[in-house]
């Protein structure tokens, strides 16, 4: 029964030839850009074998099963097989046809399905198409043969039967698969060894024979490798669903502890994952990378079993440290202890990241510690949420790498799993009127140098909390998200009044103290007389208050304030007074420069009901 | 010798190549773009805030520079412009920040401790480029220590902020980037402004202080230095011509009493 198959309709195939290989060489461009001689070994001491190998390794005299010491006497480069870059690189593949249609099959791991339906008004003839997915391929660093017809099965056996492009007219099926061998059907071992004392070893041989007496011998399964072999085996195509993150992954022969090596293979990985995401016009919206640790973070381990504190890299690796022992769950003396202290900081870690999340919080990094099994706390997360989708790979490998250097891997690397959550590139539209503004990637690689110089608390955009409490406040990430209808509008006003809009009228300034000064304060009547702090004396000229405040009675940190403006007249300063002056006000502002800065002024002061003390509060400037 | 000079002039034009486009050539003055401060006293007294240029605001404490500072934040994120203040002594208060009209989530704070992390900071900041107004804080650090920065580091930041839409300015006790600055603005602290309760036969604050608001202060303004053309904007031509007591090639000099800051401070209870 011939297949009934609608006139126009067409699928390509697209095929990684030696898909081992080039999954390995995707990550490595110098030996894939200089056709260096590769071959793939895999298995375990003493039994390790080449698996696969390139043309050139195959010239060098590399066989299928040939121990490891064998192969590196034919001068071929050495690379062990791997799993992760292996899945990557069907990843990738699938992203390429996501690229260019929602309709894609996940046939085999080196062989995808794409409906070309709709294609043809975007990029012309089916050739043209098919080019197409060879160029994209290319910058996915994969070499492809691609095959198209209007039966899915005859696409497959093309695209592995033939090198380059293949396009087959609908009707020329058969003719076009009649020169391959019957291996390119997968055939059963049985059945190819039937087929091979028979002699039938290509697909044309296999056609002739008459169905009937090939259903005899071989079975449902004759039949059906003949409809393959003459192109009338018919199917629908089985769509797959696209990944919700790109990841990744790249296993090191040596464990990396240094950031420079491990810049440059994040760089690698983030060129990969961005051209991913480009294939498929997406952007990131966060990257999170995986650190599977090796030795050094055993060592770390024991000396936590040692109970020796892990004081190296501050109260994160205590806190991953924690994980660890946690993790253990030997049973060991201290280990609930752990577990109980971890549980503790995990629910912190939770929070601050669920408030990061709704932006309520500092834009501390993310950090996470796997605590689950004992396999999972041997590694390290990172999680860089980035302000808006991005996919330049050099301005995100320098922002991870900021990262690291601020909160570096405790240990060294073994295999690292780097993810990027899609979303939908950024598009703005620019305007005349629109005020200029920070590029956002611009800016938040500058966010990122300002947070590694002055501390990742120390820098943001503040938001008033709800609350009284005086001098409260929190940091959020900054990021002008610009109302453009509303600038659009401010500024066209201001074009055509030629003028600003009317400025409020100014208010005065406050200048906070940081942490608040001691003071010591002489009442007369119940109001501030005279007042010692920084040491300085100073007469109170005019004071107003007190303005009673409190809040929060029902909480442990509960506040009850009396709040007082004064005019201060100082007389120079009494060096005999003793006044607790913080330590870091003595290096930014001595006392001497004070003294000499500081003749009248008007302050805010208060008197804490709950440590019943004075203090200063800030300064109206 | 005129071989000679001519050799020279070229050999220092091949030296620089590539870094400057023609280094004998006369560069034209562009004109200054001025902006307002959000307080048009001193618009009126200095022409606003030129974008472009190192604008240098100094005065003793509570001499009326953070008040200031905050007008000008005021003015440029109400016309939706991002701004950064790089707080050398992490003074800065949001509350009265949002009080004088600052839009908060537009103004980027980078708290410092130290005069090496403010330039710092301000050098990176500038190299990003994209702020509307960048303000350094340096009001709390002990003047001797600012006095320290090498003049390099004020000619750097003119030269970061030229030909770029920012305004740049520096919050001091004293004045120390001296000719790098476009604008230095000396301010003096006046007359604080209270109110009181009209009760009789009470005038001190002793008997009553309850009765008693602190409604503001007033603070004394001087240019002591401006590149801006002369007349160039109809605030400058305003306020020069009545006010200015000496004026040389491009710099001016001139004071007038300013008022302020007669309303009341925006303290939570008002």
């Amino acid at each position: 029964m011939g297949p009934c198959i609608r006139k126009n309709m067409a699928f390509a195939a697209i095929h990684v030839a030696n898909f081992m290989v080039q999954a390995v060489l995707r990550a490595e461009g110098e030996l894939r850009d200089r056709e260096k001689a590769v071959a793939l070994v895999d298995g375990t001491a003493p039994l390790i074998n080449v698996v696969a190998a390139n043309d050139a390794a195959w010239r060098a005299g590399i066989q299928l099963g040939m121990a490891q010491t064998q192969a590196q006497l034919c001068g071929v480069e050495i690379r062990r097989r791997s799993r992760a870059q292996e899945k990557a690189a069907h990843a990738a593949l699938l992203d390429l046809g996501w690229s260019m249609s929602p309709r894609v099959e996940d046939h085999a791991q080196d062989t995808i399905l794409v409906d070309l339906a709709g294609l043809n008004s975007l990029f012309g003839a089916e050739e043209n198409i098919a080019r197409e997915f060879a160029r994209r391929a290319a910058e996915l660093r994969l070499r492809v043969h691609v095959a198209v017809s209007a039966n899915l099965e005859v696409a497959v056996h093309a695209a592995r039967g033939f090198a380059g492009i293949t396009v087959i007219p609908e009707g020329e099926e058969a003719q076009h698969l009649s020169g391959l061998p019957v291996q390119t059907l997968a055939p059963s071992a049985e059945a190819l060894e039937t087929l091979e004392r028979w002699g039938i070893r290509t697909c044309a041989a296999l056609g002739a024979l008459p169905v009937l007496e090939l259903s005899e011998r071989l079975g449902q399964e004759g039949v059906r490798l003949q409809e393959l072999a003459r192109g009338a085996h018919a199917r629908s195509l089985v769509l797959a669903e696209p990944a919700e993150i790109l990841e990744e992954e790249m296993e090191l022969d040596d464990a990396v502890e240094e950031l420079e090596p491990l810049a440059f293979v994040l760089g690698r990985l983030l060129d990969q994952v961005c051209a991913r995401l480009a294939a498929r016009a997406l952007s990131a919206a966060a990257i999170r990378v995986r650190f599977d640790l090796g030795d050094a973070f055993e060592k770390e381990e024991q000396s936590l079993n040692d109970n020796v504190p892990v004081k190296r890299f501050g109260e994160k690796n205590e806190l991953r440290a924690a994980g660890v022992k946690a993790a253990d769950g030997n049973g060991q003396s201290g280990t609930s202890a752990a577990k109980a202290e971890l549980k503790m900081r995990a629910n912190v870690v939770a929070k601050a990241t669920t408030h990061k999340n709704s932006r309520v919080t500092t834009q501390a990094q993310d950090f996470s510690v796997s605590a689950n099994c004992k396999d999972a706390a041997k590694t390290y997360e990172k999680v860089l949420n980035l302000p808006v989708p991005m996919r330049d790979s050099k301005m995100l490998l320098k922002l991870l790498r900021l990262q690291l250097q601020a909160d570096p891997p405790p240990g060294g690397i073994v295999k690292i799993t780097l993810g990027a959550d899609p979303a939908r590139p950024r598009s703005t539209q620019h305007g005349l009127f629109v005020p200029n503004s920070p590029d956002p990637e611009k800016l938040e690689l500058t966010v990122a140098r300002l947070a590694k110089l002055v501390g990742n608390a120390n820098i943001g955009s503040p938001e008033l909390t709800d609350t009284h409490r005086p001098g409260e406040f929190r940091m959020n990430r900054f990021f002008p998200q610009m109302n453009e209808t509303k600038a659009r509008g401010k500024a066209g006003k201001k074009f055509v009044s030629r003028g600003e809009p009317a400025a409020r009228r100014p208010a005065t300034g406050c200048r906070i103290f940081r942490p608040r000064l001691a003071a010591r304060v002489e009442l007369r009547e119940g109001h501030p007389a005279k007042i010692f702090f920084r040491g300085l004396y100073g007469r109170v000229v005019t004071a107003s208050g007190p303005w009673r405040i409190s809040g929060d009675w029902w909480r442990e940190d509960a506040w009850q304030q009396e709040e007082w403006d004064l005019e201060i007249q100082f007389d120079g300063g009494n060096t005999s007074v003793s006044v607790n002056v913080p330590a870091h006000m003595h290096a930014i502002a001595p006392v001497q420069d004070v003294k000499a800065h500081m003749r009248a002024g008007l302050y805010c002061v208060y008197y804490d009901a709950a440590c019943r003390s004075w203090f200063v509060r800030g300064m109206y400037d | 010798m005129a071989a000679n000079f001519a050799a020279l002039r070229s050999k220092v034009e091949l030296a620089l190549a590539g870094r400057v486009v023609a280094p004998f050539n006369y560069r034209d003055r562009q004109e200054v773009v001025t902006v307002s401060s959000g307080i048009p006293e001193i618009d009126l007294l200095t022409g606003g805030l030129p974008r472009g240029a190192l604008t240098e605001i100094f005065g003793p404490s509570c001499s009326g520079r953070t008040s200031l500072l905050l007008s000008a934040l005021s003015a440029r994120t109400a016309q939706e412009e991002a701004c950064a203040l790089i707080d050398g002594g992490d003074a800065f208060d949001p509350h009265s920040a949002e009080a004088a009209g600052v839009e908060l989530r537009k103004l980027l704070w980078v708290r410092c401790r130290n005069v090496e992390q403010t330039l710092r900071a301000t050098d990176l900041l500038l190299q990003g480029g994209g702020f509307g107004l960048i303000a350094v804080d340096l009001s709390d650090i002990a003047p001797r220590l600012v006095r320290h920065v090498p003049l390099d580091s004020w000619f750097r930041f003119r030269r970061a902020v030229e030909d770029t839409p920012t305004i740049l300015v520096l919050l001091e006790q004293e004045s120390n980037a001296k000719s790098c600055a476009s604008l230095g603005l000396r301010l003096e602290a006046g007359a604080a402004g209270w109110s009181r309760m009209p009760v009789e036969g009470v005038a001190d604050y002793s008997r009553l202080p309850w009765g008693w608001l602190l409604e503001g202060r007033s603070a004394r303004g001087e240019v002591s230095r401006s590149r801006m053309q002369r007349g160039s904007e109809v605030f400058l031509r305003g306020g020069f011509a009545a006010e200015s007591r000496a004026a040389s090639e491009g710099i001016f000099k001139t004071r007038m009493d300013l008022d302020f800051f007669s309303l009341p401070i925006p303290a939570k209870r008002k």
